[in-house]
């Protein structure tokens, strides 16, 4: 076994009095997607800028790539890609100047950013906007560029945080369908997310963190069977009939949630449940039945939805 | 590895400034060639009918201002490469936190961007030295011996200005640097009337600003004059400046981006 490319053990970071990272231990490994799914505020983001060696840890030990961020920082980023949460393209220089001037500072010669531009605005599908001022580009297309613009070292390691967030389903499809295609080449990639389709469709292994903390940690089909029940049968009622169904509910599922809009019920079969629901003369508005999902692991795990 | 980031990030402030220096022509250049040919040729022409050939130590007006205000315009140049690019790059357009995700670190961001405001300087200062030439009859080596001693007001202003710039949280503070810092001293260090024409309380302030000593230093060179004190402790007040500047500006970027 090699040794992991990131290794944190008592991680912690706190800001005054404020602590975002409160002692987490994880290890990526060489070739896996690894996540970090949680809601807004858990310290996603602040983990990153950790490992990214831009922010210095308060306490715990992490290691990247073998080496330590405070004494190796410029050493670590040099195998690195970043994709920050928030693009920080320069929007008054064309798409291709941006990748130019980054290639820049890791030092690599003029004529070999040249070839790698070329190659990396086309698997961004951005060929034909290199020229174009990164402000009149969509936001899709940013978030794509700043992704190629990571890649221009080709790193060993890239940490993308958030990186679908405020896109259109189809630009979030076009970009998983990238990020996929760099797992197929065997980059390792972390992403942080609080979309659980996202980590489902991403990540090899991921943790949820939850208010500074790691709340728990495995594959996403692990995570949903240690947690959670196969399927979920989601039951919506009429205002004013819910509380009266909640008590006849009672002992049909393995477990029921109770959501503001609407009631889980899990189960390992979705169908006898539902059944049972008819029998007892429940007829409520509407009816899902779905498998379960990283949602339902967070909801077990914590008692609330992933966003807000 | 940190002078090799420097001058890479110094390339990059230049691969960006080649896309956008229309927008700075007209401050680095025609402002100080209009105010030299108004000031010094239009005005020039009452002073020197006037008394003040005596106090110009025999120059033309024209000829003493263009060494002056060599320095004043370095000074503007410093102090705005360090303050509205430097704003932005924190927090406008984020460009420093995008480079220090490669090797580029803070010092090496401070040291590039010296670098640069240095090169622009030097390029300001030849073009200007020209000027002086055709203009206010200088000469063509006392020219050029102003170049250095401009490249130098310039950095003592443009060092300590990131540090300041490094702390502020908005723009406020940098109209206020201008409005009240900037525009007095290139009013009144110099550059237009020999600071001894100060009213007595002023003219230890006028001593204490860098302008003062980079004028001393740019008119001794352009027209070979003395100076007030010694030149070296002229060189030796300004050197100071960017020494103190650049420590306090490491530290304020630091302290801002590293968290
Ligand atoms: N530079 C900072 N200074 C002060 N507080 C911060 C800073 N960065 C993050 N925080 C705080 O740390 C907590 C975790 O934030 P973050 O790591 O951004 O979470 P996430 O990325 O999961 O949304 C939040 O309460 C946030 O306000
Ligand atoms: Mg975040």
């Amino acid at each position: 076994m090699t040794n992991p490319l990131v290794q944190a053990t008592g991680l912690s970071k706190r800001f005054g009095s404020l602590t975002a990272v409160d002692g987490i231990d994880f290890e990526v490994h060489r070739g896996e997607v690894f996540g970090f799914l949680g809601p807004n505020g858990a310290g996603k983001s602040s983990t990153m800028r950790m490992i990214g060696a831009v922010s210095p840890p308060t306490a715990g030990r992490l290691l990247v790539f073998g080496l330590d961020p405070a004494a190796d920082g410029a050493r670590i980023r040099s195998r690195l890609g970043v994709v920050p949460q928030e693009d920080n393209l320069d929007l008054q220089l064309p798409a291709e100047e941006n990748l130019l001037i980054y290639g820049r500072y890791f030092d690599l010669a003029v004529p070999v950013i040249r070839e790698r531009i070329d190659r990396l605005l086309a698997f961004a599908e951005l060929t034909d906007r290199r020229k174009d001022k990164v402000d009149i580009l969509s936001g899709g297309m940013k978030r794509r560029l700043t992704i190629a613009r990571s890649l221009i070292n080709e790193p060993d390691l890239l940490l993308l945080d958030e990186p679908t967030t405020g896109l259109d389903p189809q630009a979030r499809h076009l970009l998983w369908d990238r990020l996929y295609r760099l797992k197929q080449q065997g980059v390792t990639l972390i992403i942080t997310t609080h979309y659980m389709d996202e980590a489902e469709q991403l990540c090899d292994r991921l943790v949820v963190m939850d208010k500074a903390k790691i709340v728990a940690e495995g594959s996403p089909k692990e995570l949903i069977e240690r947690y959670s029940t196969r399927e979920v049968v989601e039951l919506r009622f009429p205002i004013g009939e819910r509380d009266a169904a909640l008590g006849r509910l009672d002992g049909i599922a393995t477990r029921t949630e109770v959501l503001p809009d609407r009631v889980l019920l899990y189960t390992d079969d979705a169908e006898p449940t539902l059944s049972e629901v008819h029998g007892l003369g429940l007829r409520p508005e509407s009816v899902v039945e779905r498998r379960s999902t990283l949602e339902d692991v967070f909801l077990r795990l914590t008692g609330r939805s992933l966003i807000d | 590895m940190a002078a090799a980031t420097s001058v890479r990030f110094l390339e990059g402030e230049l691969r960006t400034y080649r896309r956008q220096w229309r927008a700075s022509v007209i401050t680095t250049f025609v402002n100080p060639i209009l105010f030299l040919a108004a000031m010094g040729l239009g005005v020039g022409s009452l002073v020197d009918r006037g008394t003040g050939a005596g106090v110009l130590e025999g120059f033309a007006y024209v000829t003493y201002l263009a060494p002056g205000l060599l320095a004043a315009t370095t000074m503007q140049i410093g102090t705005g490469d360090a303050s509205w690019p430097v704003m932005a790059g924190i927090k406008w357009v984020r460009s420093y936190e995008a480079a220090m995700a490669t090797p580029v670190d803070v010092r090496s961001i401070v040291t590039g961007h010296l670098g640069y405001i240095a090169l622009r300087l030097l390029f300001t200062a030849v073009v200007y030295a020209l000027v002086m030439v055709v203009l206010a009859s200088v000469t063509v080596g006392g020219a050029l011996a102003a170049v250095a001693p401009g490249v130098l007001t310039g950095m003592a202003f443009a060092a300590p200005v990131i540090a300041y710039t490094s702390r502020l949280d908005g723009p406020e503070g940098l109209s206020s640097l201008f409005r009240f810092g900037i525009v007095p001293l290139y009013l009144f260090s110099g550059t237009f009337f020999p600071a001894s024409q100060l009213p007595g309380w002023l003219e230890p302030v006028a001593y204490a600003t860098p302008l003062w000593h980079g004028v001393e230093l740019t008119r001794a060179a352009a027209l070979g004059t003395g100076t007030t004190i010694p030149a070296v402790v002229n060189i030796a007040y300004l050197v100071v400046w960017v020494g103190v500047g650049t420590v306090l500006a490491r530290r304020g970027l630091a302290r801002r981006m590293v968290t």
